[in-house]
């Protein structure tokens, strides 16, 4: 018991730094999307092709899409960019948010750049982020055909997070 | 001295002065001194979803002003402080509740701390207490091996009136041998 105690030390630092390492693996910025597995909010918003077209959740039942948070003032979608023309050209059904954004300024953005989205939906208030649980562009969610959010990305979509984390998902979603 | 003080008093102020500085300033009108008061503590109490570890106060984020916004206007529309933070909830995750509700996962959250601060009690108590007894223990078997008027004047000093008036105490030598033996032992006890 005596000498048990003499290892106490050493057993305290083992736990402490078996968290503390543990800790060094985690993204502090990672967090859970309090909507997976809950469908898309109602929402009814212009389509940045046409201010004068409506929309609203039913543009994702009956096929499954990617949605894509995005904005020209969003330094982190200007890297995603080409890779979500290349998941367009593969046939992904992409719809874009653009979040908070001029217009004028997404529009050229799309011409200039090549435009990955069936459609981009316009956010122009964040409102419809606010409901989505958006905290920063650029963010990704997987929803199946039935309108259901089954995964949320945030950040860059890229060859590694795409296979890694939405294809699993995606492929699953498809049958 | 007073000096000091009062440097002491200035420093302070600047260092309360800086944070409530650095608290973001919106204007925004209540209708009532209450409602004011419930979008404080609202803002207080709720984290921002992008930033590591700030309020909806403090942070300048944008999704932050856009919550206070919000806030205010559920307030303004009469909803209750519940349903705004379910509101968020919904939305964001329990991660934005500076208050997360007593269940399951967060039980740890909740009662480690006194757990530790009782084990941490419970040590100190027995330490003090084994500690307590060996004082006791060395006094009246005099493991300090303390020569006998040494002891006489200790049992003075600490107002034994009772070990003082012991003659069998005082000079005892046999007795003393034998404790430098007991104190021997409880070295090897250790």
């Amino acid at each position: 018991m005596a000498r048990l105690k003499l290892f106490l030390p050493l057993i305290v630092f083992i736990v402490l730094a078996l968290f503390l390492f543990n800790g060094l693996e985690r993204d502090p910025n990672a967090m859970p999307s309090a909507l997976i597995d809950r469908p898309i909010p109602d929402f009814s918003l212009a389509v940045l092709s046409d201010e004068n077209k409506q929309v609203d959740q039913t543009i994702f039942q009956g096929k499954p899409a990617l949605l894509n948070v995005w904005a020209t003032w969003c330094v982190s979608c200007r890297v995603e960019h080409p890779y979500l023309n290349k998941l367009s050209e593969k046939g992904i059904r992409i719809i874009g948010l653009n979040y908070k954004d001029d217009i004028v300024a997404a529009r050229q953005w799309l011409e200039v750049k090549g435009d990955p989205y069936a459609l981009s939906i316009v956010d122009d208030t964040g409102r419809m982020g606010l409901d989505l649980g958006v905290f920063g562009a650029p963010e990704t969610y997987v929803v199946d055909s039935t309108g259901t959010i089954r995964y949320k990305h945030v950040g860059v979509v890229d060859d590694r997070v795409w296979k890694k984390y939405l294809l699993p998902v995606w492929q699953q979603i498809q049958q | 001295m007073l000096k000091s003080i009062l440097k002491n008093i200035i420093f302070l102020q600047l260092l309360v002065m800086s944070s409530s500085a650095l608290s973001v300033v919106e204007v925004k009108e209540f209708s009532s001194e209450k409602m004011r008061e419930r979008f404080h503590v609202l803002v207080t109490e709720l984290r921002c979803p992008k930033c590591q570890n700030q309020n909806l106060a403090d942070s300048n984020s944008p999704i932050s002003a856009d919550l206070r916004e919000e806030i205010f206007r559920m307030l303004k529309e009469g909803k209750s402080d519940q349903e705004i933070i379910d509101f968020l909830v919904v939305r964001y995750g329990e991660f934005v509740m500076y208050r997360p509700p007593v269940k399951k996962t967060t039980m740890m959250l909740w009662f480690f701390p006194g757990v530790l601060l009782l084990g941490g009690l419970a040590i100190i108590f027995s330490v003090r207490r084994r500690q307590m007894m060996r004082a006791t223990d060395d006094l009246t078997n005099n493991k300090a091996g303390l020569a006998v008027e040494e002891q006489a004047r200790l049992a003075q000093l600490l107002g034994d009136k009772k070990h003082l008036g012991d003659k069998k105490y005082l000079g005892d030598e046999e007795h003393r041998g034998d404790n430098s033996d007991a104190s021997h032992t409880t070295g090897e006890r250790k």
